[in-house]
């Protein structure tokens, strides 16, 4: 007879948000019935937005891991606005929103106030989109990081200032169409060998933990939340969630595409503890870049009416990066998650 | 608190007020999708169904579940040809599920743990029905009519219920005990058997019983026979008779050369026989190529793996003096053997000849209202043959000549007489949209290899009429319930809960899966893109 | 408690005395002094509980008092010209959330060119910002403002910014009673945040505000400011009965009730002007002086009865409106609102430039002679003006203005990187 062993194996195992087959404890955030939904319905934003679900995803998870204690501070941008247009907030925790370029500043001293009055159970959330991550808010970040405040950062990457009708960004890829990249020209889109590499740049901070994710992996994003939040001192996540507008992609589409910029190495996800990567997620079905763009409006410029490669030089040299992020990061390595 | 500023400060969750469902153009809807499995299986079990609560370890429940449909589980988890493995959607991921290890499973614990078929509905005006022959149609029918509450009466001309469950199929894929039991199991619900009673005039016997309805499930027990010129010598037999007799007291000789004629899953039997009754050499012919063979694959398999031969593409032209003249055939332009001129000597102890095998109707000939073509009974879509209130099933009806084609006419027909008996005609209940793999999202699924079922060790097998497959234990046939993917049935994995940007969907809590909630709901559509089963579609909005 | 002590140090002692929660600091002279002391009676222990917070911009400084204050802590930053424009929008961020952040503005002018001295360029550019301005006339009302500040801030939940000289008072050494722990705890209750980040109780603030409520918000951030006038007086009350001598309020009057010239002013120069007006009383000159405590909100009124006798008024001031001259003066103006008297502006003192008794004097004397202009530049040399000029006129691209003044009077030979100008 064939020995017997515990059944590690459920259904859709751990890809799902839940699973009935799942002990409780291994279930997400998302699954839970009483989730906190930090962030409730009625919000404006557009359909399919990929930002709206994972801050949902990232405060809920950090409503869990604080037992409820927890303070958001939001940079403006989409968040901001679809969720606190007076007179209404879709938030179901303690929020703040000051200024564009401030929140990292904000939440210090919110961080600062809690210490100063004696209530460091309560934890400090910031978040921004890209914009007020990389470009403006990249001062008021890089100073609470150096400074180790007390605060984990989220950002919730669309790679370009959607909340303004869709501009370039630090953060936007390379031959993206944005507003003000337009698809025209022998180059079109944003140009190669520009922007910035936030993880990086936290990284080299060194700071306690550092971790992307991206919304189509729902238990690694939360396990990360979880994560940031056992530890002190400034932390960072980064996180990716596709813009049906920005990115021109069918909203349905919004977790597909998300997964797809993992699968392909376009968008690697892992976590780094003092500077150092220390595990990466790994590639479970390997995609070429194509089958990421193809989704995407932005990209539309790169492909024939026919839906083939129109342009297979920039293509290739998108592939490059995804080829220079899985030999960097080792993403084929490594077991199924 | 004091009162806040007004304006810049805003009572949590106030955003509740606004109704974003208003932007919606097309909704998501749950459906329910017929899985494969269960389009594919000839005895309609829920497949999903049942493997849903053996998921969860609720065996007896998932027991409950399979013999709506299927009352001798542990008997098609043995000898069932899988039709639903075939169609699995899983076999497109990794490996199609091991289906019918899981029903043996829950047959055989139903067996150890003594769980009792569901007691039969009190009808107000229960009906006499005659159902002739007790094979699997005929006890899945009188079954089917004894749930509903009527009382049927099973015949059989043989010694012992069962029909080619029985006389048909080795000890070593069918333990009689398991038959034995799960029949008498069938007829303890309060089915009347009689045996040894061969009808032969059914007008009469319909007569003479005074039946409201009768249901003819007689098998197809005649072997059919080709005509080889032979020598007197020549010892030539069919394989039905040959697997009927092996029931009997005195073991038939076949000799150490047997050939089998045939490429059916009656040939396999018939040469997998012949190796147990010591035959040193077993020999399938047929006359054509491997591909086309009838005969199960794992049929195939497990023959070859006990030393039968094959040999294709060889027609049988004559018998004389212990050997057996071969012609070698050759495929023309469309495919179709034909003869080639070449001939070959085999030496051959025995022929058992397995081409077929076709129902006895002489039973009818006292009904001329009843149709008979090609050696099946015409009947319409309720199964109802020409003469009202006598319905056909099984083999006199079918060309699938298998137990779980049987079980499910038997099913057909006992729902259709029942229907008839209420003075209406049955219907097919419209059938759900096939759950096909592109409905699915195979994201989700992580990857596992199906687990394979002991087998008895080789030297066992070919010396004995041992059972060759065993069951999975507990653990592995959890872990293979679990391998299902639920094609087109919501299985609770609270993805389109987690997945929505709006928060519009409602966790109903275990067993009551979600609901929409379209005051919120902005049509985005991702819980359909993210439903791993396919079980959510979107409609366009109306209004 | 009495002492001879630095302005800085005497702000500093008073802030701690105060009990900030947060305090934030980045470095611009002429403020560094204050942070510097209060970050050293945190790091001592001498100030808990308390957080320091060095922050990488003044940008920050705001942000982190702004996020402290919605957590319910005090809090407390200082700053001065480049640094209050640098942290602007913060600045109007924190009044239009409400939140009681005291901040000390050490004055000093905004470049270009830069310059490191003092006038009220920076106070004057957050008129409008919502924000509550104080200015103090010496050290020890820079001292007892703070004290007052923070109990205005958080009775009206607003910001209060307090003004005072750079060099002139921050630097200054003289005597100060510098506000004891005692007397502030007396004075200043504990902070009963208006709204609070509070996992207990929570809200959304912040929100985005449109047309159909935007005015109404403002509106009501234009009605706390007018409470605050009542309040500032009643505080200051409230704070002689406490400390025994008059600090704050919305105006000092200085022999201005029988004046024919009445000068307003704002800060440092008040004192100066005192001395100027005692000078010509003793002439027989019926001249007075108003100082602007409260410069935010405006004392409209106040200023009105103050001037009442008054022929004429002149408004010194140590900022200038290019294209139109004075700012405290069109306050002045509308506050008077009478056409029949002139209110007369005098820029003064921009870029640290000193007010000397003997300008104001020959000043005055003009004014009681009704020879001013309405608009003056006091000690302003128009000759190095009308030289620049000449030169714009000879040469279309004539160099840096700085550069040629520098080297009109004579100190280009301290820069010779800078080449030869065209």
């Amino acid at each position: 007879m064939i020995p017997a062993e515990p059944v590690k194996f459920y259904q859709v195992g751990s890809f799902a948000a839940g699973n009935r087959l799942l002990p409780a404890e291994l279930r997400t955030v998302q699954a839970d019935a009483s989730r906190a939904n930090s962030l409730t319905s009625g919000h404006r934003a557009c359909q399919g937005c990929g930002e709206a679900l994972g801050a949902r995803y990232v405060l809920d998870a950090a409503m869990r891991a604080t037992d409820g204690a927890l303070i958001a501070v939001n940079a403006t941008g989409c968040l901001e606005v679809f969720t606190t247009p007076y007179p209404e907030t879709s938030w179901r925790i303690p929020w703040m929103h000051s200024l564009f370029g401030n929140a990292p500043a904000v939440a210090t001293g919110v961080a600062a106030a809690l210490e100063a009055r004696g209530r460091s159970d309560v934890r400090v959330v910031a978040q921004a989109g890209d914009g007020g991550t990389v470009d403006i808010g990249f001062g008021t970040l890089s100073g609470m990081f150096e400074r180790d405040d007390d605060v984990l950062f989220v950002c919730y990457d669309n790679q370009a200032y959607m909340n303004t009708g869709v501009q370039r960004s630090g953060a936007t890829p390379p031959a993206a169409r944005t507003a003000t990249t337009e698809a025209v020209g022998p180059e079109p889109g944003n140009p190669f060998g520009q922007g910035k590499n936030m993880p990086a740049l936290a990284m080299a901070h060194g700071l306690g933990y550092v971790a992307t994710a991206t919304v189509a992996e729902l238990h690694d994003l939360e396990v990360k939340v979880v994560r940031a939040m056992e530890y002190r001192g400034a932390r960072y996540l980064h996180v990716l969630v596709p813009c049906p507008l920005g990115w021109a992609s069918e909203p349905a589409d919004t977790i597909r595409v998300a997964r797809l910029a993992k699968e392909s190495g376009l968008f690697p996800v892992f976590e780094a503890e003092r500077g150092e990567v220390t595990r990466v997620s790994s590639i479970r079905h390997r995609v070429p870049v194509e089958n990421y763009l193809a989704l995407q409006g932005r990209y539309r410029h790169l492909f024939g009416a026919d839906g083939t490669v129109a342009r297979p030089d920039i293509v290739g040299r998108i592939q490059a990066l995804a080829d220079a992020n899985i030999a960097r990061y080792r993403l084929l390595e490594g077991a199924e998650p | 608190m004091t009162e806040r500023p007004f304006g810049i400060t805003l009572e949590v969750g106030s955003s509740l007020a606004n109704k974003t469902g208003s932007w919606r153009v097309e909704r998501p809807v749950y459906v329910d999708r017929l899985p494969p499995c269960n389009d594919a299986c000839p005895a309609g079990e829920n497949v999903q169904g049942w493997l849903y609560q053996a998921e969860e370890g609720a065996y007896e429940a998932a027991w409950r579940t399979l013999v709506e449909d299927n009352p001798m589980p542990a008997i098609m988890g043995r000898v069932c040809y899988r039709p639903c493995e075939t169609a699995c959607n899983r076999a497109k991921l990794d490996e199609a599920l091991g289906i019918n290890a899981v029903e043996r499973f829950l047959g055989d614990e139903a067996m150890a743990a003594g769980w009792e078929l569901p007691a039969p509905a009190t009808h107000p005006h229960p009906r006499r029905v005659l159902v002739v022959g007790a094979g699997p149609a005929g006890l899945a029918a009188a079954y089917h009519l004894r749930r509903l509450g009527h009382h049927p009466t099973l015949v059989d001309a043989s010694e012992h219920p069962g029909g080619m469950m029985r006389y048909g199929i080795p000890r070593y894929r069918l333990p009689r005990e398991i038959l034995d039991f799960e029949v008498d199991r069938l007829l303890a619900l309060g089915i009347d058997l009689e045996c040894n009673h061969r009808v032969d005039d059914l007008a009469a016997a319909m007569a003479d019983g005074g039946f409201d309805a009768t249901v003819l499930a007689i098998g197809a027990q005649v072997g059919r026979r080709t005509y080889i010129p032979a020598g007197d010598s020549a010892k030539i037999l069919d394989a039905v008779s040959l697997l009927h007799s092996m029931e009997g007291e005195e073991p038939p000789r076949l000799g150490r050369r047997v050939i089998v004629y045939g490429g059916g899953d009656t040939a396999m039997d018939a040469a997998r026989t012949a190796k147990r009754l010591g035959a040193t050499e077993a020999l399938v012919l047929y006359r054509r190529t491997p591909e086309r063979m009838p005969a199960h694959p794992s049929e195939v398999e497990e023959a070859l793996e006990e030393g039968v031969q094959m040999r294709w593409l060889s027609t049988i032209t004559a018998v004389q003096d212990g050997k057996l003249v071969v012609e070698h055939m050759e495929l023309d332009d469309s495919a179709f053997p034909r003869p080639t001129g070449a001939f070959e000597e085999v030496p051959a102890d025995a022929l058992v000849l397995a081409l077929g095998q076709d129902c006895d109707l002489s039973l009818l000939s006292s009904l001329p209202d009843v149709k008979v073509a090609e050696g099946l009974v015409d009947v319409g879509g309720d199964l109802m043959t020409g003469h009202p209130g006598l319905f056909a099933t099984g083999d006199a009806v079918s060309d699938e000549r298998t137990v779980t084609t049987a079980i499910g006419h038997g099913k057909l027909a006992a729902r259709a007489a029942a229907t008839w008996l209420e003075g209406r005609q049955w219907q097919h209940p419209p059938r759900h949209q096939l759950a096909d793999f592109e409905h699915l999202n195979p994201w989700y699924y992580a990857d596992a290899p199906k687990t394979l079922r002991p087998r008895l060790e080789l030297a066992r097998r070919i010396s004995t009429f041992d059972e060759v497959e065993g069951g999975l234990d507990e653990t592995h046939a959890l872990f293979e319930a679990r391998r299902c993917l639920s094609c087109g049935n919501c299985f609770e994995c609270d993805n389109c809960f987690g997945v929505c940007p709006d928060n519009a969907v409602l966790k109903l809590g275990p067993g009551r899966r979600y609901r929409f909630d379209y005051d919120f709901c902005k049509g985005c559509g991702i819980c359909v893109n993210e439903c791993p089963c396919g079980a959510i579609v979107m409609e366009p909005e109306v209004g | 408690m009495l002492r001879q002590i630095e302005g800085s140090r005497a702000v500093a002692d008073t802030v701690v005395a105060c009990r900030p929660e947060v305090v934030c600091a980045y470095p611009i002279t002429p403020q560094t002094h204050i942070v510097e002391a209060v970050g050293a009676a945190v790091k001592s222990g001498a100030l808990a509980p308390c957080r320091f917070i060095n922050v990488e911009s003044e940008f920050a400084a705001m942000s982190v008092a702004i996020g402290a204050s919605a957590t319910g802590a005090r809090a407390y930053t200082a700053t001065a010209s480049q640094g209050l424009l640098f942290m602007i929008e913060a600045v109007y961020n924190a009044s239009g959330l409400g939140l009681p952040i005291v901040m000390t503005l050490a004055n000093r002018a905004i470049g270009s060119p830069i310059n490191i001295w003092n006038d009220h360029s920076d106070a004057m550019a957050v008129r409008d910002s919502g924000w509550v301005q104080l200015f103090a006339e010496t050290n020890q009302e820079a001292a007892d403002l703070h004290v007052q500040a923070f109990r205005l801030a958080e009775e009206l939940s607003a910001p209060v910014m307090v003004s005072m000289d750079g060099f002139l008072l921050t630097h200054a050494v003289e005597q100060v009673d510098v506000p004891i722990q005692a007397e502030v705890d007396a004075f200043l209750p504990p902070y009963e945040p208006r709204q609070v980040l509070d996992p207990a109780d929570p809200a959304s603030i912040g929100a985005m505000v449109g047309p159909d409520a935007f005015e109404e918000v403002r509106y009501l951030v234009h009605l706390r400011q007018l409470q605050a006038l009542d309040r500032i007086e009643r505080i200051a009350e409230r704070f002689a009965e406490t400390f025994g001598r008059r600090s704050g309020g919305l105006i000092t009057r200085y022999r201005s009730e029988d004046a024919s010239v009445v000068v307003v002013a704002l800060g440092s120069i008040v004192g100066t002007l005192k001395d100027v007006v005692d000078a010509l009383r003793e002439r027989g000159e019926r001249v007075g002086v108003i100082g602007v405590t409260t410069f935010r909100p405006f004392p409209h009124a106040a200023i009105a009865e103050a001037t009442g006798n008054a022929e004429r008024v002149v408004v010194i001031e140590k900022a200038l409106s290019p294209g139109v001259g004075g700012i405290l003066s069109t306050d002045v103006a509308y506050a008077i609102a009478d056409a029949k008297r002139r209110v007369a502006t005098v820029v003064a003192g921009l870029g640290g430039r000193a007010i000397t008794e003997r300008s104001l004097l020959a000043l005055l004397d003009d004014a009681l002679a009704g020879r001013l202009e309405p608009l003056e530049f006091l000690d302003l040399d128009r000759g190095v003006a009308e030289h620049q000029l000449a030169r714009l006129a000879d040469v279309r691209r004539s160099g840096a203005i700085p550069e040629n003044i520098l080297r009109d009077i004579g100190v280009t030979g301290f820069a010779p990187h800078l080449g030869v100008p065209r």
